[in-house]
């Protein structure tokens, strides 16, 4: 199977936010979520850079090792997610991610943490594939349709890849290649213990 | 020197680490050609702090300045703690404290009353002061229990009655566990205010911990009120519960002031801190049932027995004595001792 990633080629984004709609419209995420994000650093200075971040869905991820009800788990595609039915809302996920993925809506007591909600790599959930009751907690089961996650398939400038870590790695390793430049893939060393070289 | 600025633009409270940063963003070139370089995440978090351990963050567009928070690989610290610290010192300090009271308990025994119960009584604390400590010792239990639950459930609990069942029980916890928090901080607030004043440290205290406080040997050195060993559980108590509570409402109310790294210690410090006050518990509760006799009774109906009160509070009974002696009731029984 493959092993699935995410990869923002920065030195391409333009900051359009059009994978953070994207996400939200396919996967009918709740106002006040945002399962991406895109953060500009060194804004309007030289050497500024977009990153559209989110869930980079970890090898050995720390979200899962925190858990206190351990209702985290990763599919054959390597992509982790989580049962909103196990889950207590405690917030703990939230603090041991490195990428800020987790989010909750304030629902409980003293509004306090619901059900976390996070990217699902268009995954979609424990519940049986592509049925109401997953689109509804989880969102859309892409992958299921053989499918790609849309934030990364409408990104206007390639700049976000996502699929298997090693064509996409060698789609970035080209690139970098042929203009002589790049900054790394954001991210991989916390998240997969790698970078690709550049 | 702007590079690390604008970084830092969106979190004030990792602020400080600037003045740490500013001799390596000096290394660092001043004009980047966008198109000739480009800008790395590892050079930008190890331009940070070296190894880099802090946050990396920019501008968003979403009204949120905690998503402004790119990479915070501070995370894999609170990993460890979550996963490893906490439990390991949970269960040194619980299960060691465990051991040490019943070797205790093995050795000494229960502690009696070398007199005899004299059918006297005196009473030691009122209705209010009693009300106090009952609720926050309720508020205590079901908040150790719900809160142990979070640290050793997972791997103990979980595999005994199945993920279902556990996330359903843990859930209801979390909401015990932040409705019982109220009780428990105006308990311990209350007890502040009643007990505070008898509990400041004197010489009396060093004399008693010098001869052991009577826990060896037989000898019962005076105290006042409370004797060393009770000021200590006192601190321990007020101390640790305003440190739970001030730790847990940060939690629980999350203000948008404090970053994600105060939240991070938050949980760090409400995880160690109640483990600890779990073990300092234990030992109280020990001490005032089964450890001694007589003593529950301060707590239970309020008045100890005379005898009990002079071998263990020898100052306070003769402070009772010469100001309120109608806190000590008559003779029962006209031959018994006194």
């Amino acid at each position: 199977m493959a092993r699935m990633k995410f990869l923002c080629d920065a030195d391409r984004c333009i900051e359009c936010n059009a994978c953070v709609t994207a996400c939200k419209n396919e996967n009918d995420v709740p106002w006040g979520i945002n399962r991406r994000r895109v953060v500009t650093i060194n804004d309007g200075k030289p050497g500024e850079r977009s990153v559209s971040m989110a869930c980079m869905h970890c090898t050995d991820a720390p979200c899962a090792a925190v858990c206190p009800v351990d209702c985290f788990y990763t599919t054959e595609d390597a992509v982790v997610l989580h049962s909103k039915e196990l889950c207590i809302g405690c917030g703990y996920c939230f603090y041991a991610c490195p990428f800020g993925a987790p989010q909750y809506p304030k629902t409980a007591n003293f509004g306090s943490r619901g059900k976390m909600d996070k990217c699902t790599f268009c995954a979609g959930g424990p519940e049986a594939d592509n049925t109401r009751v997953e689109f509804e907690q989880y969102g859309a089961n892409r992958l299921a349709e053989g499918k790609l996650p849309l934030c990364a398939e409408m990104c206007s400038t390639k700049s976000l890849l996502a699929g298997d870590g090693e064509i996409i790695a060698q789609i970035y390793k080209e690139r970098v290649v042929k203009r002589g430049y790049g900054s790394g893939a954001w991210g991989w060393k916390t998240a997969y213990k790698e970078d690709i070289a550049s | 020197m702007n590079l690390i600025a604008a970084l830092h633009r969106l979190a004030p409270a990792i602020l400080a680490c600037l003045l740490m940063a500013a001799p390596v963003a000096a290394q660092q070139p001043n004009s980047v050609n966008p198109t000739a370089s480009s800008v790395k995440e590892k050079q930008l978090l190890d331009a940070l702090k070296p190894g880099g351990s802090e946050i990396l963050s920019g501008r968003v567009s979403i009204p949120d300045s905690r998503a402004g928070n790119l990479i915070q690989p501070a995370g894999r610290d609170f990993r460890v703690t979550q996963q490893d610290t906490i439990p390991k010192v949970g269960a040194y300090v619980i299960i060691g404290m465990i051991a040490v009271l019943a070797l205790f308990f093995m050795f000494r025994g229960r502690i009696r009353i070398e007199g005899g119960e004299s059918g006297r009584t005196i009473e030691r604390f009122d209705s209010v002061g009693r009300y106090a400590h009952w609720t926050a010792a309720t508020s205590f239990i079901l908040l150790g229990l719900t809160g142990l639950n979070l640290v050793f459930g997972r791997s103990l609990l979980l595999p005994m009655i199945g993920p279902e069942a556990f996330a359903s029980l843990t859930q209801a916890g979390k909401f015990v566990h932040n409705y019982v928090s109220f009780a428990f901080a105006l308990a311990i607030a209350l007890m502040f205010v009643m007990w505070a004043k008898d509990n400041f440290p004197s010489a009396i205290d060093m004399r008693w911990f010098a001869q052991g406080g009577g826990l060896v040997g037989s000898n019962h050195p005076p105290a006042d009120r409370f004797n060393g060993g009770q000021k200590l559980i006192f601190w321990a108590t007020i101390l640790g519960g305003f440190a739970l509570s001030a730790s847990g409402y940060v939690l629980m109310f999350k203000p948008p002031e404090i970053a994600i790294a105060g939240l991070q210690l938050a949980t760090v410090v409400h995880g160690l801190v109640g483990v600890i006050l779990v073990a300092v518990i234990i030992a109280h509760v020990y001490i005032g049932t089964l450890g001694m006799e007589g003593a529950f009774d301060a707590m239970g109906t309020g008045r100890v027995d005379l005898n009990w009160a002079k071998e263990h509070h020898s100052i306070w009974v003769d402070k009772v004595a010469m100001k309120r002696p109608e806190d000590i009731s008559s003779a029962r029984a006209p031959a018994a001792g006194e």
